[in-house]
Parts: structure tokens; C-alpha cells; sequence
């Protein structure tokens, strides 16, 4: 055990590993909070099928060789959360299709054009990395880490200051515009932060296992509490303590980061599966 | 005076009419069925009345110092809602959402509101308890609560006692006519022809006719013997 500890003392000499895990905290806190109203809203799928436009938008990005692949991966995934909303409410029978429509295209397109215009020799590692994060947390520029930190706090704030907010909007949308609440804005203002979310917690876990990161939290928090408080801040409590656990193995261990943090998720929603059955069974 | 005047309103979705030429008054105080067949508008009506559907055509007017956030809304409940995880105590408070303006979160005084408006729906103490373990009944009453922190003039309920058992549905329609008789005005959407007569002071009847009176007029004309099967029916 001892040994254990001063292995993993020696990695965080590193400042990409502290970096690692500062970002990965944080993708994993933003991630958790917006996925307790994504998956009560029932638009767990939307934030499938954009990560698979973001990998779409990250593909484009890199055969046209830029450095700062941002720069065209989040104002894509933020335009198509927008589309998607909108679809979503105009019409309800097509909006998953369109969904679906969305993601698989930007998947096969994404890959179409990463074999087309190859810029390394290894693209199935590429791929692979785009699609299950593999160690590419590890791997942030100095640029990156201070944008996943700016955004990542700015939606845990946008969040705080519009909690009740997000809360009315979700329980119910009729009763909230009713009263004069603009759930148009909100609902735009939820679109953006999962695009945003999205896109830095590709870095996290890649493009495929996003959602994950999204729903387990939420999930699992759903289970055993019983009101909207106690489940957003035990889903945020899970989602932190998951992704510090996987993070810390697969530099232990060297597994992929993403898989890890993502069964990390999955053994404890199995937990709180069964702790939520055996409370329901008493009461 | 009235609070709710609509003239000449044309109601429907995308610029398809689903009825024309309504024209009505709400008073103070009043307690108006809105009442027809199904798929008649009348839940596009009370949307619109609450500015989510805009009209075709027409004119709907608050006045008496009512303004649109004043309105409380009991719409029906969604699919979402039934296995939502939020207290009693969030979802009442979502009530003064509009009130609160740009604060972020709930002050004292609307927390002890709150309170007392659970305690006026007979549901002192249910603070705490999650609102997906309520009887379908006791959810009502919660939303009921809930629209009350929006207003203290007008509610609007749209099919309050559907799902409810008859025994519910008694408690639920003399909790209303107690609010009614506390002095808020009150709107209602009702397949229970019985209980709107029973209750209301007016009846808004719209459909292939259209009534809008008085509830002792309603049983008098051809439309409430018609559709209320009050004397003699006659399918012609």
C-alpha cells in the first residue's frame, strides 16, 4: 500500500497529471450537474448524439490541420445543440430521428474524412483516442487546461445562479412560462452548456462514452434520493469522486482513462441500485 | 370589474382556427366553467389566455391591476412529473419564480408562504416528502399550492380531477370553491359537467355552439340541455 502511494506521490511531480486531474474533477462536476435535468427532461439522447457530432466536427478539425481544434469543434457542437432543440420542439415524432439522423452521419463522416486525409500514419489509433478519450487528458496543452478550467467554472456558475430556474423549467415548462418564466431562453441556456460540456469532456473520456458520464451520475443519485437538492449534489459528489478514482487508476495502471472513470460510474450505480431497492423495501 | 376581458377571439395553433368568436368577460370573484366536447380548444384556450399559444385572432385583456405573472396555472400533468425526484416543499416554492425576479434564490418570507399554502390545501407537514411518493390527489393539491405562490387573484385549472378517484375529486373541487370563496377568481377546465354546474357561477361552453352566461342561463338553453342532458334531449 505504502508503495502504492509513493508511485502515485512520483506522477503528480508531473504538472500534466495534477492537470489531469484538476480538469477531469471539474468535466466530471459539470457533467454530472447538467445530467440530472438532461436525463429528467428526457434529452439523455441529445447528449449522444452530439458528442458524435463533436467527434464529427474534431475529424474536420484535424485534417484541416489545425492546431487549435476548439476553434471549429465547439461553435459546431454548440450550433447543432441549438438545431436539435429547436427540431425537438417543433416536431416531437421527428425529433429523435432527426437525432439519430445527426449522429451517425457526423460518425461516418468524421471517419470518412480522417481515411481520406490521413495526418499521421496511425489513424486507427487516432480514432480510437477520439472515441474512448483514451490517455488524452494526459496529453492537454497549457491552452487547454485553462479552458476546460474557464468554461467548466462557468457552468457550474451559470448553473448555481439558475438553479430554481433550471428546476422549474424541468419539473414543469408549462406552469414556468405560464408565469412569465422564458423557457425558450432556458432551455437554449441547458442546449449550450451540454454542447460546451460535451466537447471538453471529450478530452475526458471521448466522444463514445460521453454520455455515460452524463446519466450514471444522475442515475445513480435518482435511486436512492428524493428530492432535487439531495440528488444534484449527491450526482455531483459521484460523478467527482468516479472520475478521481478512474484517473488515479489508469495512471496507476495504466488502463484508459475514459473506460476506467466510465466503470468506476457503472459499479456505483449497481450500488445504489441495490441501496435504493433495499430503502424502498422497508418503507 | 372585470379582470379578463377577451373580445372577438380566434383561437388555434399555426394560424388554423379551432374556435371562432368567442367573446366573454371574467369579474372578480368569479368562478367560470369552461366546459365542451373533447378536442373542442379548450385547453388552446387557456394557453392562450396564458400567452403559450398566440391567437389567431382577437383581443384578450387583463385589467383591474391583474398583470400576466399574477395568473396562477394548474396545467395537467406530464409524464415527467410522475416520477419526478423533487420535495413538496421545491416544487411549491417553483411557485414564485416569476415574483422573485432576478434573486437566485428563495427569501424567508416566501419559504413560510409556502408553508401556508400547503397548510390552505390541507397538506401541513408534507414539506419534506417527495413528490413522487403522493396519491395522485395529493399531487394536485401540491400543484394547487404551488399555483397559489403565483397569485392571489386568478387560477387557471385545466382538468383538475382527471385520475382522480370520486372521493378525491370532492375534496379537490371544494378546496377550490373554498379559494373561490376567499376571493380568487377562478377558471376552470372540466370534463365534469356535473361539477361545473355545481360549483361555477359561469359557464363558457365552446364547440360546434357557443354559450357564455350565467349558470342557471346554461341550464335554461338549448346547448346546456343539449350537452348537460338537463330535460327533455333533443338529437333532431
Amino acid at each position: 500500500m505504502a508503495e502504492l502511494f509513493e508511485r502515485l506521490a512520483d506522477y503528480f511531480r508531473f504538472p500534466f497529471v495534477r492537470y489531469a486531474l484538476i480538469v477531469g474533477v471539474l468535466i466530471a462536476l459539470c457533467a454530472s450537474l447538467l445530467g440530472v435535468t438532461l436525463v429528467l427532461k428526457r434529452f439523455s439522447f441529445i447528449g449522444d448524439g452530439l458528442s458524435h457530432v463533436a467527434f464529427g466536427a474534431m475529424a474536420v478539425a484535424a485534417v484541416t490541420g489545425l492546431t487549435n481544434q476548439m476553434v471549429i469543434v465547439m461553435p459546431v457542437t454548440i450550433l447543432c445543440a441549438v438545431l436539435l432543440l429547436k427540431t425537438g420542439r417543433n416536431a416531437r415524432v421527428r425529433g429523435d430521428a432527426s437525432i439519430a439522423m445527426l449522429s451517425v452521419g457526423a460518425l461516418a463522416l468524421g471517419y470518412l474524412l480522417m481515411n481520406l486525409f490521413p495526418v499521421s500514419s496511425n489513424i486507427s489509433a487516432d480514432v480510437c483516442s477520439t472515441l474512448f478519450g483514451s490517455q488524452s487528458i494526459l496529453t492537454l496543452t497549457s491552452w487547454e487546461v485553462w479552458l476546460c478550467l474557464g468554461l467548466s467554472i462557468s457552468v457550474v456558475l451559470i448553473f448555481l445562479v439558475l438553479y430554481n430556474r433550471i428546476f422549474a423549467v424541468t419539473f414543469d415548462e408549462s406552469f414556468a412560462s405560464a408565469t412569465g418564466i422564458r423557457v425558450g431562453v432556458y432551455n437554449l441556456i441547458i442546449a449550450v452548456t451540454t454542447a460546451v460540456v460535451i466537447v471538453l469532456a471529450m478530452n475526458l473520456v471521448g466522444s463514445l462514452l460521453i454520455s455515460a458520464l452524463v446519466i450514471f451520475p444522475a442515475l445513480s443519485a435518482m435511486r436512492v434520493f428524493n428530492n432535487f437538492k439531495s440528488v444534484t449534489i449527491c450526482s455531483a459528489a459521484i460523478s467527482v469522486s468516479c472520475a478521481v478514482l478512474g484517473i488515479l487508476v489508469s495512471v496507476l495502471w495504466e488502463t484508459p482513462t475514459g473506460p476506467t472513470i466510465v466503470a468506476a460510474d457503472i459499479v456505483c450505480f449497481g450500488a445504489f441500485f441495490i441501496i435504493g431497492k433495499i430503502r424502498r423495501g422497508n418503507t | 370589474m372585470a379582470q379578463l376581458t377577451c373580445r372577438d377571439l380566434c383561437i388555434g395553433y399555426e394560424n388554423t382556427p379551432v374556435v371562432t368568436g368567442l367573446t366573454f368577460d371574467v369579474e372578480a370573484g368569479d368562478y367560470l366553467a369552461i366546459v365542451g366536447e373533447n378536442g373542442a380548444g379548450k385547453t388552446t384556450l387557456m394557453k392562450t389566455i396564458l400567452g403559450l399559444v398566440r391567437p389567431v385572432s382577437g383581443e384578450i385583456r387583463f385589467s383591474d391591476g391583474l398583470k400576466k405573472t399574477e395568473i396562477g396555472y394548474l396545467p395537467q400533468q406530464t409524464m415527467v412529473q410522475k416520477d419526478f425526484p423533487a420535495s413538496v416543499l421545491e416544487v411549491v416554492l417553483s411557485g414564485f419564480l416569476a415574483s422573485k425576479g432576478a434573486r437566485p434564490f428563495y427569501n424567508r418570507a416566501e419559504r413560510e408562504l409556502a408553508r401556508v399554502n400547503l397548510e390552505r390545501m390541507g397538506l401541513d407537514g408534507f414539506e419534506k416528502k417527495s413528490y413522487r411518493d403522493l396519491s395522485g390527489g395529493q399531487q394536485q393539491r401540491v400543484l394547487l399550492a404551488r399555483a397559489l405562490c403565483a397569485t392571489r387573484k386568478l387560477i387557471l385549472l385545466d382538468e383538475p380531477a382527471s385520475g382522480l378517484d370520486p372521493k378525491v375529486t370532492v375534496e379537490l373541487y371544494e378546496l377550490i370553491r373554498d379559494l373561490n370563496r376567499d376571493g380568487i377568481t377562478v377558471l376552470m377546465i372540466s370534463h365534469d359537467i356535473e361539477a361545473a354546474l355545481t360549483y361555477a357561477n359561469k359557464i363558457l361552453h365552446i364547440g360546434r355552439e357557443i354559450f357564455f352566461g350565467t349558470t342557471q342561463d346554461y341550464r335554461k338553453s338549448d346547448t346546456g340541455k343539449r350537452f348537460a342532458g338537463i330535460g327533455e334531449v333533443d338529437h333532431g
